[in-house]
């Protein structure tokens, strides 16, 4: 006996989804989505070869930083892909949490990209970190960037543990949400409560914001290609990680009904 | 609402007083990180002195986080929530009732701890109304961000792990801040505090206004 003949009323236990199936994606990836995705993926990683050559063999160094300078062409890219992950996971989430267009494929996009933003935001404190230590002589500093960073990374590392959570989807669909709200509500208020901090009670040690650099012709196309294809890196990664979840969501939802009917099957004479 | 909150918060506040969980095992808890810091620091006053404040806010935030399991551990069991659901509260009301029950005894915990620290670390107690505003406003911030966080982890498998990680990276401002602003009020240096007494009242109002929009959604499929 096939699970083929598996009667029609077992069909509400698939999962809340609304045309469940359909929500979930393409049955495999493949097709002109998927040769979309390895030119995007093709696109990024070459962007990001051709700027690690650009800046390390091509540009000339700095007048003040000498050869750390290289290191400029990667870190304000990678904060930058960071924070359009973390906003991103932002408005997919308060997207989400509006009643009128909740969606499955929103929660997974927010958790995607904050799985994403959370990998871009330890990359940024490592090389901050470097670019720290040869600068001014320690890996760290209570620079209110620095710092807010930091934190960042520990609240987006609470949120993903939450999305981690065994149990209902929707219910923690909806408490992860919540949770990224309340994070990047935070944001603002930390840096502001550093700087005071820093600002009131001595004089900052390290101007981060007037680091006099002029950027020009050669070493500002490098920059901005890095911005270009560490962004396309992280849309790549992101249609990846949903693609995952996607899958994920699908194989816990198809698991129970393949159960069920195996054990329906079981049954018959 | 405001009616529903302040039935919410009798009910929790009454609980406390019956069963004493806070005042027999969070207070002691908070004096023991109290005594904890003392032995790394100490016993030399000239290094506790200065860390003073801080200590006294950590000790706070890491009882705050048991007060906030406290709070929601009341519901869970009978079934405290459904019958939450179903007694037709308005939900920003059970948020605000339950952010004020944390937020009370957070107030007696600080009180007894402000003795704490003057006792054990010596510290010279003055300034005593920048000191008090320093703690109503921190301790409605923390309830406020604590109890939605608090019904956010709430009936799931990991809650008393996933609580804290997520509760004390955001509460950050309000250490900075409170701490500061204990500092400025001990040396009685200037007015630096407005810039931090301000900085905890927009924390709390933001959090409160979250908390007050969030909870509806949140608790009714907790």
């Amino acid at each position: 006996m096939s699970t083929v003949s598996l009667p029609p009323r077992t069909k509400p236990a698939v999962g809340r989804e609304p045309a469940g199936g359909r929500l979930g994606g393409r049955r495999s990836p493949s097709g002109r989505a998927d040769v979309a995705v390895r030119a995007l993926g093709v696109l990024a990683l070459t962007g990001i070869v051709a700027t690690c050559w650009l800046g390390l063999f091509v540009t000339p160094e700095a007048v003040n930083f000498g050869n750390l300078v290289r290191l400029l062409y990667i870190h304000p890219p990678m904060a930058w892909v960071a924070f359009l992950a973390y906003g991103f996971a932002l408005a997919t989430s308060l997207l989400y949490l509006w009643p009128r267009t909740r969606d499955p494929r929103l929660d997974r996009l927010a958790g995607a990209s904050a799985e994403v933003g959370v990998v871009f935001t330890g990359l940024t404190l490592v090389t901050g970190s470097i670019w720290g230590r040869t600068t001014w002589g320690v890996w760290w500093t209570w620079d209110p960037l620095l710092t807010t960073t930091a934190l960042l990374f520990v609240l987006y590392v609470g949120y993903l543990a939450l999305r981690r959570v065994p149990g209902d989807r929707e219910t923690v669909a909806k408490r992860a949400a919540i949770a990224a709200v309340i994070a990047f509500v935070d944001v603002p208020i930390v840096y502001f409560s550093v700087s005071w901090w820093r600002s009131l009670h001595q004089a900052p040690t390290v101007d981060l914001a007037g680091r006099h650099l002029y950027v020009h012709g050669l070493m500002a196309w490098t920059l901005l290609l890095g911005f270009a294809s560490f962004s396309l890196a992280w849309a790549w990664l992101m249609v990846h990680r949903y693609r995952l979840a996607t899958l994920r969501d699908r194989e816990a939802d198809e698991g129970l009904e393949v159960a069920i009917a195996e054990r329906r099957a079981e049954g018959l004479p | 609402m405001w009616h529903d909150a302040a039935l919410v918060c009798r009910k929790d506040l009454l609980i406390e007083l019956r069963s004493r969980v806070g005042l027999n095992q969070v207070v002691p808890f908070a004096a023991a990180v109290l005594l904890l810091f003392g032995l790394a620091l100490g016993p030399d006053r000239r290094s506790l002195l200065p860390a003073a404040a801080g200590l006294f806010w950590i000790a706070v935030l890491l009882s705050a986080v048991l007060a906030i399991q406290r709070s929601f551990a009341v519901e869970s069991a009978d079934a405290g929530r459904d019958g939450l659901r179903l007694s037709g509260l308005d939900p920003a009301g059970i948020f605000l009732g339950k952010g004020a029950a944390v937020a009370a005894q957070l107030l007696v915990l600080e009180a007894v701890l402000t003795v704490g620290v003057a006792v054990l670390y010596g510290v010279p107690l003055g300034g005593g109304l920048v000191m008090a505003a320093t703690c109503l406003l921190a301790s409605v911030g923390l309830a406020a961000v604590g109890v939605v966080y608090g019904v956010v982890s709430s009936g799931l498998r990991v809650r008393e792990t996933l609580l804290p990680l997520l509760f004390l990276p955001v509460a950050a401002p309000v250490l900075l801040a409170a701490t500061k602003a204990w500092k400025a009020a001990l040396s009685g240096t200037g007015s630096q505090y407005w810039t931090w007494l301000s900085l905890l009242a927009v924390f709390a109002v933001v959090y409160a206004a979250i908390g007050t929009v969030a909870f509806g959604p949140l608790l009714e499929d907790s």
